[in-house]
C-alpha cells in the first residue's frame, strides 16, 4: 500500500540575529492510511515546525511532501484550499486556536459552509451530529468558547477537524494542555474515530505515555533531525538513540491503551 | 460594561450629562423651534434676557440665537459622528488590508497614509470643501479625509499582532479565503483599540466643522456654531454674547464627548483587568 503522506528531506532554517540555525535538517517519514505516527522529541526539536510546514502555515527551505498523490508543497491559492478538507489540524491550546468572539456553532459551521459540505438548511443538524460524534451535548452549540471547559474545547476542535471528513489530522500537542483524566478520554475518542473512519494521525507530543496509548509507529526527533524510527512499542521498550532513552527514562508507567482498546 | 462602574467616575458622569443634554437639544430642535432658524425673528441685536420670547437675544439680522444654538447642536453632532464613523470605517479597512496582506500592498498603503498625515489635516479639509463646494456631505468627507490615518495606523498595528495568532492559522487550515479571514476573523478583534480613539476623533471633527463654518465653508443652508461665532465677530465689541454663547456650546460639546469617551475606555480597561 502506498503511503498517504510521504515527507522527504524537509529542511527549514531560521535566522536569529546574524546567526542562522537549522530548525529542520532533512526530515523524512511517511504515514499510511488509518495509521498513527507519533512525532516525539524535546522542546525545540522541530516537531511543531514539521506540523506548520505540512499545513502550509510556514514555507520550508527544502524537501518535498506528497499527500494523497499530490505535491503538497507546490499547491497555492484555490488549489491549496481545495485539498485542505483532507488535511486538518488540532492545535495545542484550543482557546488560542478559536476566534474569541465565536460561538461553538460558528466554529463547526465554518468548514461545512466553506467546503459546501451541508446546505444552509442542513447545517444546524450537521453541527449537532458532529457535536454528538465527539461526545458533546448539541445544546453546547450556542455557547461561547470561553464558557466551556478545556476538555470540551478540545472536543470542539476535533469536531471542527473531522467536519470535512479528513484523511489525515495533525495533532500538535493536542492533549498536552489537558488534565490526566480528560487526556485519557480524548485519546480514546481519537482512537474510536480512527477505527470508524480510517483517519490517519500525525501525533506530535513529548508525552510518551500518550504516545504509547495511541501510536502505531514513532519517530523521535532531536535538533531538527529524525534520530530514530520504528514500531511504537518496540522503540519505547528499547530505544536506540540517546534522546530516546532520556525521554523513556523521564516517563512514568502508564496503562497501555492500544492493547486494551484493540 | 456595567453602568455602576461608569457612574463611579465623576468625569464620565459629567461627560454623559453634557452629551445627553446636547443630544436632547439636537432632537428637540425641530419641536421647540419648528420655524427656519435662519429666518428673522425680531429686532436685530437684542441682548440676552431682555425679551422672554427670545431668551438669548438676536444677532445682527434679528435671528433667534437660542434657536440657532439648538439647530447648531444638530449639525455639530451629526457632522462629528458621521465624520468619525467614516474615518474609522475607512481607516480600519485600510489598516486591516495593509497589516494582513503585508509586502508591497502594506508598503503602498502605508506610504499613502504617510502622505495624508504629512499634509496638515485642516488644509486638506479646506482644499476639498473649497473645490467641491460646501454641503453637509462634503464637509463630512473633508473631515474624514484628514482623520482616517489614525485609525488606519492603529488597526494595522493590531492586525500585525493578531495575524500571528493560532486562530488565524486555524482559519487557514480549514480553508477559509484570505479576504474572509481578514474581515471576519481579524478585523473584529482589532477594533477595540481603534474604537477607543473615536471620542478624540468626534471631538476633533466637531472643532474642524466649526472652523470650516467660521471661514464660511460650512453648509450655507444650516445653522452651525462656527458660523454663528463668525457672524458675531463683526460686532465683537458691542455684542460679544453673539460669539461667546456658541463658543461655550462648542467647548462643552467637545469636553462632553471627550470625558464620556475616556470614561467608556477606562471602564472597559477595568473590566479587562478584572477578567
Amino acid at each position: 500500500m502506498s503511503a498517504l503522506l510521504d515527507v522527504q528531506g524537509l529542511s527549514k532554517r531560521y535566522r536569529r540575529g546574524d546567526k542562522e540555525f537549522a530548525a529542520l535538517d532533512g526530515v523524512s517519514f511517511s504515514i499510511a492510511s488509518g495509521e498513527t505516527l507519533a512525532l516525539v522529541g524535546p522542546s525545540g526539536s522541530g516537531k511543531s515546525t514539521v506540523a506548520r510546514i505540512l499545513l502550509r502555515l510556514v514555507e520550508p527551505d527544502g524537501g518535498g511532501a506528497r499527500f494523497d498523490g499530490e505535491d503538497l508543497l507546490a499547491l497555492r491559492g484555490a488549489a491549496l484550499r481545495a485539498i485542505r478538507p483532507k488535511l486538518q489540524m488540532v492545535f495545542q491550546d484550543p482557546l488560542a486556536a478559536f476566534n474569541p468572539r465565536a460561538a461553538v456553532a460558528r466554529l463547526i459551521d465554518d468548514p461545512l459552509r466553506i467546503h459546501g459540505i451541508a446546505g444552509r438548511a442542513a447545517r444546524p443538524g450537521a453541527i449537532a451530529a458532529l457535536l454528538e460524534r465527539v461526545g458533546l451535548a448539541p445544546e453546547l452549540a450556542g455557547r461561547r468558547v470561553h464558557e466551556i471547559s478545556g476538555g470540551q474545547r478540545q472536543r470542539v476542535a476535533i469536531a471542527r477537524a473531522i467536519a470535512t471528513r479528513p484523511r489525515l489530522i495533525v495533532l500538535d500537542e493536542a492533549v498536552a494542555a489537558l488534565d490526566v483524566l480528560v487526556r485519557g478520554d480524548i485519546l480514546r475518542l481519537l482512537m474510536e474515530l480512527q477505527a470508524e473512519e480510517g483517519i490517519a494521525y500525525l501525533f506530535i507530543s513529548h508525552d510518551l505515555g500518550a504516545v504509547r496509548a495511541i501510536a502505531h509507529r514513532i519517530a523521535i526527533m532531536d535538533g531538527g533531525r529524525v534520530v530514530e524510527q520504528g514500531e511504537a512499542r518496540a522503540v519505547i521498550a528499547a530505544p536506540a538513540s540517546a534522546i530516546g532513552r532520556a525521554l523513556v527514562a523521564a516517563t512514568p508507567e502508564l496503562p497501555k491503551f492500544r492493547e486494551t482498546a484493540s | 460594561m456595567s453602568l455602576a462602574r461608569l457612574l463611579r467616575s465623576p468625569d464620565a458622569v459629567a461627560g454623559f450629562v453634557i452629551l445627553g443634554l446636547l443630544g436632547a437639544m439636537a432632537l428637540a430642535a425641530p419641536l421647540l423651534f419648528p420655524g427656519d432658524p435662519l429666518a428673522i425673528a425680531g429686532q436685530p441685536l437684542l441682548r440676552p434676557f431682555q425679551d422672554w420670547a427670545l431668551p438669548l437675544g438676536t444677532d445682527r439680522l434679528g435671528r433667534d440665537v437660542l434657536a440657532g444654538l439648538f439647530h447648531g447642536a444638530r449639525t455639530s453632532l451629526a457632522v462629528g459622528l458621521a465624520a468619525a464613523a467614516a474615518s474609522i470605517l475607512v481607516g480600519s479597512i485600510v489598516g486591516t488590508i495593509a497589516g494582513f496582506a503585508g509586502g508591497l500592498v502594506d508598503e503602498v498603503l502605508m506610504r499613502i497614509t504617510d502622505a495624508f498625515q504629512t499634509v496638515p489635516g485642516f488644509l486638506l479639509s479646506l482644499a476639498l470643501v473649497s473645490v467641491v463646494g460646501p454641503s453637509l456631505g462634503v464637509v463630512v468627507m473633508a473631515i474624514a479625509l484628514s482623520a482616517w490615518t489614525g485609525p488606519a495606523r492603529i488597526a494595522r498595528a493590531e492586525v500585525l499582532s493578531i495575524r500571528e495568532r493560532d486562530y488565524v492559522a486555524s482559519a487557514r487550515v480549514i480553508g477559509m479565503h484570505p479576504v474572509e479571514i481578514a474581515f471576519r476573523e481579524v478585523l473584529p478583534n482589532a477594533l477595540p483599540p481603534v474604537l477607543a480613539l473615536s471620542s478624540v476623533i468626534v471631538a476633533a471633527a466637531i472643532l474642524t466643522e466649526a472652523a470650516l463654518s467660521f471661514l464660511g465653508l460650512g453648509d450655507p443652508n444650516r445653522v452651525t456654531w462656527g458660523g454663528m461665532i463668525a457672524e458675531g465677530r463683526a460686532v465683537l465689541r458691542s455684542a460679544p454674547y453673539l460669539s461667546v454663547i456658541p463658543g461655550i456650546a462648542l467647548v462643552l460639546a467637545v469636553l462632553g464627548v471627550y470625558l464620556a469617551g475616556e470614561g467608556v475606555v477606562e471602564g472597559t480597561a477595568a473590566r479587562e483587568r478584572q477578567a
